[in-house]
């Protein structure tokens, strides 16, 4: 198993080698004059342009920029903002709201879809199964930035039950709102992902063996049926990952958290160039590992497979 | 192999292979009619209301993005451009039956007109993405070795990075220039087709390896048919079932992508009419005006709902397990 992580962590270098240089060379292609609205309602001066272009190497060609950012990636260095501000601290800032909100809503879709789903597999076709399967439909086909102006509207301002922005330093209470609205989509496949999977294993043999062992129910579900179905999803939770974080441009703008979809965004706006490579970067370091845990995880969950 | 619909025809072709192969081996002649995995999924279809409320709403829609004038033939308000800002976000009545928007053009109208360029999102990233993604697929899938980690690697590159996160970049980094409809969609299509792709190659590229060892391709490699003509005719049809069952349900989710970057106002932009520009120009106004959130929303929702009830009860149908 050491072995095998250790073959995946080496996996993941060209990846992410091709990754970041595909974000570098799209930035690169950003269109524009980095240097407009800088220095207020004036163009910028000669000397100030020549200085900045040399400073961060605008002239020189995409790879040796590229090389360039690689290696003070290597120590570390995310380099600095066109106002020189290291974009270090603009990543401290803003990811922890958006951790915060990725892992609420992932516990949210466990939690809520995970038991949607089992216990409409374990009614299959009554009226339990039927309310999961139209309701999960329903949440699916409604865009997220619509179901988030109406939760945010009915939930936030006409009920008052949540607040219907974060405040400052994102305290959890004021995310669970945003995170059950950037969950919702994921959700609704995480139940739809378990009911099938569970109803598929239900009537398998190791479970009318279990069952005929004279197991109580509880166990036999418990144990043999959920433990088994787990695989797909917990494979969707991991690649999901990423959407989510990607998907917190739109709860973030609307719920006004101050995250790093919001900074990406605002980034590419401004063509602030290393800060949406670096951004971006430190997501996808993120979406790899939590693949690779996922892959681990598969032979805690099923003990045939093996890791070579 | 250029969109789903040719691969179903494809698909079709399997009964004639298979009784022709079946004779060739002195196999039982024709017993009835010959079955395949595709008349047993469309035995099963017929059966399935899901797939004939899906089927109906998703041809209501593409008729209304074809021939929109069909549907405006007793509205009050024909014409979609046509604006007048004394009716400003007047709520529906006879003269407008979805009301009126904030710069007081009539809601239906827009509604009706704005299902095309989100269909065409829809449809054109998902050929692009069946397109790219199943080539990459079968190449990987079929010939294995050093082509297959080829593939294999980059689709990892491109799928490490979000469809949103990645559409986003795409879209500011390209000129914005030329701004005719035709242009506006053929952005927001190569943004979401560039990362969409990924998705599809796993899947063929799994799918391909399953049939990949079957009799029958043994069978036709052993004959001396050539690796193009295996993979057109026995390898493809065998494995894209799964493929076009995901296609279908994102497409709808392709169209769903393409409202919100218009909400981030880096999608189709106007003077485009579609539902996710309606959406984001409503949403702000949500509190005093809801008819103008509330209509487009819905169609959009139901277009989307449409593609993933069809792909649903395909996908059901093709699998014999869920019976």
């Amino acid at each position: 198993m050491g072995q095998y992580a250790l073959r995946r962590l080496l996996q993941m270098i060209p990846v992410l080698l091709g990754t970041t240089f595909l974000i570098f060379a799209m930035v690169f292609a950003l269109p524009g004059d980095p240097f407009e609205g800088k220095c207020g309602e004036r163009p910028c001066p000669e000397a100030y342009i020549q200085a900045q272009t040399a400073k961060f190497g605008l002239d020189q060609p995409l790879i040796v920029q590229y090389g360039k950012f690689l290696g003070n990636l290597l120590t570390g260095d995310f380099g600095t903002t066109f106002s020189g501000e290291p974009v270090i601290n603009e990543l401290t800032r803003a990811l922890p709201p958006t951790l915060k909100l990725t892992i609420l809503a992932i516990g949210f879709e466990v939690l809520i879809g995970i038991t949607a789903g089992v216990f409409a597999a374990l009614k299959r076709g009554r009226f339990l199964d039927n309310l999961v399967l139209v309701s999960t439909l329903v949440v699916v086909s409604i865009p997220v930035f619509v179901l988030g102006y109406f939760a945010q509207y009915i939930f936030g301002v006409k009920l008052g039950w949540f607040s219907p922005t974060v405040g400052f330093g994102a305290p959890w209470g004021d995310l669970i709102l945003p995170a059950l609205v950037l969950a919702s989509l994921s959700l609704a496949f995480v139940a739809r992902l378990m009911r099938t999977t569970m109803v598929e294993n239900i009537r398998a043999d190791y479970v009318r063996t279990a069952t005929a062992k004279g197991l109580p129910r509880r166990e036999v579900v418990g144990k043999h049926v959920m433990r088994n179905s787990m695989i797909p999803v917990i494979t969707f939770i991991g690649l999901d990952f990423g959407g989510l974080m990607g998907g917190a441009v739109v709860t973030e703008g609307i719920f006004n958290i101050k995250g790093i979809g919001g900074l990406i965004f605002l980034s590419i706006r401004t063509r602030e160039g290393a800060t949406v490579t670096a951004a971006i970067t430190v997501i996808v370091v993120f979406i790899l590992i939590i693949n690779l845990l996922v892959d681990l995880l598969y032979g805690v969950l099923d003990p045939r497979i093996r890791y070579e | 192999m250029s969109d789903p619909a040719s691969g179903m025809q494809a698909a079709a072709e399997v009964p004639e292979f298979e009784r022709r192969f079946s004779g060739a081996v002195g196999g039982p002649d024709d017993v009835g009619k010959p079955r395949s995995l595709w008349t047993d999924a469309w035995d099963d279809l017929k059966h399935s209301k899901i797939f004939w409320i899906g089927l109906v709403l998703v041809t209501l829609v593409v008729v209304m993005a074809l021939v929109p004038a069909l549907f405006m033939i007793f509205s009050p308000n024909k014409d979609p451009r046509f604006c007048d800002l004394a009716f400003s976000r007047q709520p529906p009545s006879s003269s407008a039956w979805f009301g009126y928007d904030t710069q007081g053009c009539d809601v239906y109208a827009r509604t009706i007109y704005g299902a095309r360029p989100s269909i065409m999102v829809g449809v054109l990233t998902t050929i692009f993405a069946v397109s790219v993604g199943g080539a990459m697929g079968i190449v990987g899938g079929y010939y294995g070795g050093w082509r297959d980690s080829v593939t294999s690697r980059v689709t990892e590159i491109f799928f490490a990075i979000p469809l949103l996160l990645g559409g986003v970049l795409v879209l500011t980094s390209f000129p914005s220039g030329a701004t005719t409809e035709i242009a506006s969609v053929m952005k927001v299509v190569l943004a979401l087709g560039i990362l969409a792709w990924t998705s599809i190659t796993r899947i063929m590229r799994s799918s391909v390896i399953q049939v990949k060892n079957a009799d029958f391709v043994q069978a036709a490699k052993a004959l001396g048919a050539p690796g193009g003509r295996v993979i057109r005719s026995h390898i493809l049809p065998n494995s894209l079932a799964p493929v076009i069952v995901v296609a279908v349900i994102s497409l709808g989710g392709y169209i769903a992508a393409e409202a919100t970057l218009s909400f981030l106002g880096i999608g189709l932009q106007p003077p485009a009419i579609s539902w996710g520009i309606a959406i984001s120009d409503a949403a702000r106004y949500v509190r005093v005006a809801p008819h103008m959130l509330f209509f487009p929303a819905v169609f959009l929702s139901i277009t989307v709902l449409a593609f993933i009830m069809l792909g649903d009860a395909v996908r059901d149908a093709l699998d014999p397990k869920l019976r």
